[in-house]
């Protein structure tokens, strides 16, 4: 809890009112916000504006580290004008269509054979040397194979995101029902659920914090996923606008391509966190968030 | 109450038992042996015994999540083979869903066995006052425990197994969580093993007083606790009769929690050498 100082008036030795703590209380909590959100946009501001003074006073290169008002020039000439290779809008979208199908399909297997396997021992016995070697893999390495497999197009991209995506889920989703209560699970049974209900009612939703925890990141490794595979071979995305852009030594360029994936991968991060306060309502609020509230 | 005018027949029967297990390092251990109980219809029975001998096995060969490794047991006549549909359990720490707001807590078990859901919420409605929509974590241990008890006590079990299922309240509300329970248990007419280490909520709720040899457990003796019901649990503990029983059955369990004590302390100057 916040500590706050509500001091006694030494003329009238009164002792303050409940709504006089209230109020001081709501007082202290909007000013460790306003600090808050002051030191934020301060730090952001004072690092934009060092950069460019330091790259105008030619402290650091320019061609190699361009200047945040080139790469807001070139964000602006690409959203009004499209790139050398055709509109923006339409790199953008071939990237999210193949992260988004990378991040479900493999999101979705994972949590299947994640639970398939915390459910069977044998099974779990079985294959968790697999899943280690091929975890062993470091992802990237597959994107040429995958463009061989699969040709330059959606379905290579979306292959490698799914490898991305899917031992990250698996193995959290795996974790999570290995760690259910066994005396949720007992009561379940003793109460009369049987085979499937057990893993519907308890056994999922015992996991589901787990499963979530491995969601948040997996959707940047979809987004590097499909990167990385334009990066190899493509026709559109941002992947090869980057890659476009290294190749005429074009630092704005490549700049400019980050910034854009750092709005979608961040916008995509709050969404998944407002459908997770959703669906975890019933948890109770982490002691961190008691004290911020 | 009343003697049956045929002599009845016992729902729980455990002839004979024995059980073992293999610890973690590979061991055989015996838990229990030579064990024999039997409850009858509608009685409350009460197990005591020293920490950690086996009291809660008993309970876990009625539901059948253990088998026994020798002797049988039996419920309502038949071997166990699986959760018996009459059985209802409260266990010792919260088994209530976390996700799942109380009614819905309540309504698993009908759901579970098929129940219509709008029969099911109709049926559980009575009796929550006013905390149906908060979740688990929102109500304090005497709610959830009570909530508990009113998800086992909607299936209208016939045999009531209960682990300990007070202990982690504090002694007022224990005291008021008997009078609910022996309420709702004199409504159902079901009868109950009731676990637990403490004598005195044994004797304040039980009709018979089962005190159990520290590990492996058997049955060292049996005693039948005579004061009338209804009983009030929060009064109880004042009558002489009440401390009477007590005397005697704590000198007898006394010397077991004793052997136990002292057995645990030879095990840690083995390990320590």
């Amino acid at each position: 809890m916040t500590n706050i100082d509500v001091v006694v008036d030494p003329r009238t030795s009164r002792i303050p009112t409940d709504a006089q703590v209230e109020a001081a209380a709501a007082r202290a909590r909007k000013r460790h916000k306003q600090l808050v959100y002051f030191w934020r946009i301060g730090l952001l501001v004072a690092g934009l504006i060092g950069w460019e003074v330091a790259s105008r006073m030619q402290w650091i290169d320019e061609f190699f580290f361009s200047k945040p008002t080139d790469i807001l020039d070139r964000l602006w000439t690409w959203s009004t004008e499209g790139t050398s290779e055709g509109p923006l809008w339409l790199h953008l979208w071939v990237t999210m269509e193949e992260s988004l199908l990378g991040f479900f399909t493999g999101a979705i297997a994972g949590v299947i054979a994640g639970i398939a396997l915390g459910r069977d021992r044998m099974l779990a016995d079985i294959f968790s040397i697999y899943i280690k070697v091929f975890n062993s893999i470091p992802r990237v390495v597959l994107a040429p194979i995958f463009i061989m497999l699969f040709g330059l197009g959606l379905a290579s991209k979306v292959a490698l995101a799914f490898v991305m995506v899917f031992f990250v889920v698996f193995s959290n989703a795996f974790q999570g029902v290995r760690e259910a209560d066994r005396n949720l699970l007992a009561n379940a049974q003793i109460l009369g659920a049987r085979g499937w209900q057990l893993t519907r009612t308890v056994v999922v939703p015992s996991a589901m914090s787990w499963i979530f925890a491995s969601l948040h990141v997996s959707f940047g490794f979809a987004i590097v996923g499909a990167i990385v595979g334009e990066f190899v071979g493509a026709r559109h995305g941002i992947g090869l606008l980057i890659n476009i852009a290294k190749g005429t030594f074009d630092a704005g360029g490549m700049y400019a391509a980050i910034v854009v994936i750092m709005i979608v991968a961040l916008a995509a991060e709050y969404v998944m966190t407002l459908i997770e306060q959703r669906l975890a309502r019933w948890r109770p609020p982490a002691l961190l968030d008691l004290e911020n509230a | 109450m009343l003697a049956p005018a045929t002599p009845a027949e016992p729902v729980i029967e455990l002839t004979n038992v024995t059980r073992r297990f293999v610890s973690p390092d590979g061991k055989s251990m015996t838990a229990m042996k030579e064990f024999n109980l039997t409850v009858m219809p509608g009685e409350f029975v009460a197990v005591v015994g020293p920490t950690g001998c086996g009291k809660s096995t008993t309970l876990n060969l009625v539901t059948g999540l253990v088998p026994p490794s020798g002797g049988q047991v039996s419920v309502m006549g038949k071997p166990v083979a699986g959760i018996d549909p009459s059985i209802g359990f409260v266990f010792q720490t919260d088994a209530l869903f976390p996700w799942k707001s109380v009614i819905d807590n309540v309504v698993a078990g009908p759901i579970y066995r098929g129940v219509k859901k709008a029969k099911a919420y109709e049926a559980a409605h009575k009796n929550l006052s006013g905390h149906e929509n908060k979740f688990p974590h929102q109500l304090s241990g005497g709610m959830r425990k009570r909530v508990s008890l009113a998800q086992t006590f909607i299936n209208e079990p016939k045999i009531l197994l209960m682990d300990e299922p007070f202990s982690a309240l504090d002694v007022q509300t224990r005291v008021l969580m008997h009078d609910e329970l022996l309420k709702l248990w004199g409504d159902s007419g079901a009868c109950v093993i009731f676990v637990t280490h403490d004598l005195e909520e044994a004797i304040a709720l039980a009709d018979k007083v089962v005190v159990l040899t520290s590990s492996p457990a058997t049955v060292k003796s049996v005693y039948t606790v005579n004061i009338p019901r209804p009983r009030v649990a929060s009064e109880i503990r004042f009558d002489p009769r009440f401390l009477e029983i007590s005397r005697v059955i704590w000198d007898d369990l006394r010397e077991e929690v004793l052997r136990g004590a002292s057995r645990d302390e030879a095990r840690v100057a083995e390990l320590q050498q």
